[in-house]
């Protein structure tokens, strides 16, 4: 099983998932240089957190549409796993891999705190190590975090269980404190807060191991029962 | 050459926080007239004239200077003296 972590001018989480992807979970992981054209080699893509591109324009607009981006469209339709994280949830928002928008947060400033959050649903290759309705201290760090969608695609995402993370108090302004979403298939995570800061106890939380858990966990599961 | 101008603006109906918090600024300084706040950003874009030069911004527009889940777009084009 193998890892890419895209990573863009202005990215700056790549390094923390990459060392809890190899020196924690003993796991074969790459950054990858947004230029590349193929992402083929790779069994889960995550994009991480950061200010791709300055967050000119928009949080990742720049970065959704760079050559990577083109070539994880691609691995979308083998039905690859995809994780965006804070920056990288921006980036799926904006190139459509995910439905809805970010905002700037409510009270406009930028958070830097402990998040408490819910688990709303365990049922997904991303969550299947936390229990459902699981509280969770996961760590946010965004201007941008404030999520929004219409009536239609509310519905929508309600119907099929695709809120998978909701903050325990409103947070950001977010919409039904939505804190991270899944694809209609369940192949895509996009969240804002950051597992990957959460991962050892002595940088005080290690709830977000298990989002990373929860990916190989599942990838060895289909995998046995294909070969 | 034409300068065109591409005026972004969050889409009626979606709370824009950067306006709320004019709202009430303009409010403090007693500026009871004030109703309400629209921001947005101007983006203006020197083109050589050509013949689908509307096809060309609106591919711009909603390919990448605007996100339409959350913003509006509209724009004008006026003529460069000619060099």
């Amino acid at each position: 099983m193998k890892w890419a972590v895209i990573d863009f001018p202005g990215s700056s989480g790549t390094e923390d998932i990459l060392h809890v992807l190899r020196s924690l979970l003993n796991e074969e992981a790459e950054g990858v240089w947004y230029k590349d054209t193929d992402l083929s080699a790779y069994d889960v893509i995550i994009l991480p957190s950061g200010a791709s591109f300055g967050d000119y324009l928009r949080s990742g607009a720049i970065a959704s549409i760079t050559p990577a981006i083109q070539a994880l469209k691609e691995e979308r339709k083998k039905g690859k796993l995809i994780c965006g994280i804070g920056n990288g949830f921006q980036i799926l928002l904006e190139a459509g891999f995910l439905p809805g928008a970010i905002r700037r947060n409510r009270l406009l400033k930028f958070i830097c705190a402990k998040s408490k959050l819910i688990v709303k649903n365990n049922n997904t290759p991303f969550t299947n190590q936390y229990e459902q309705q699981q509280e969770v201290n996961i760590p946010v760090a965004h201007q941008y975090g404030n999520y929004v969608c219409d009536k239609e695609i509310r519905q929508q995402l309600e119907e099929n269980n695709q809120i998978v993370f909701q903050y325990y108090d409103d947070l950001n302004g977010s919409m039904d404190h939505i804190a991270g979403i899944v694809s209609e298939d369940k192949r895509v995570l996009g969240l804002m807060p950051h597992p990957e800061r959460a991962s050892e106890s002595i940088i005080g939380s290690t709830d977000g191991l298990a989002l990373f858990q929860s990916i190989i966990h599942h990838w060895r599961e289909e995998h046995d029962r294909t070969s | 050459m034409v300068k065109v101008t591409v005026h972004v603006k969050v889409k009626e109906g979606v709370i824009n926080p950067e306006a709320s918090a004019l709202e009430r600024a303009l409010a403090e300084l007693s500026f009871d007239e004030v109703k309400s706040v629209t921001t947005g950003k101007t983006i203006e874009l020197e083109m050589e004239s050509t013949e689908s030069l509307d096809t060309k911004v609106k591919e711009m527009c909603e390919q990448l200077l605007v996100n339409t889940v959350i913003e509006d777009y509209s724009y004008t084009v006026e003529e460069e003296n000619k060099a």
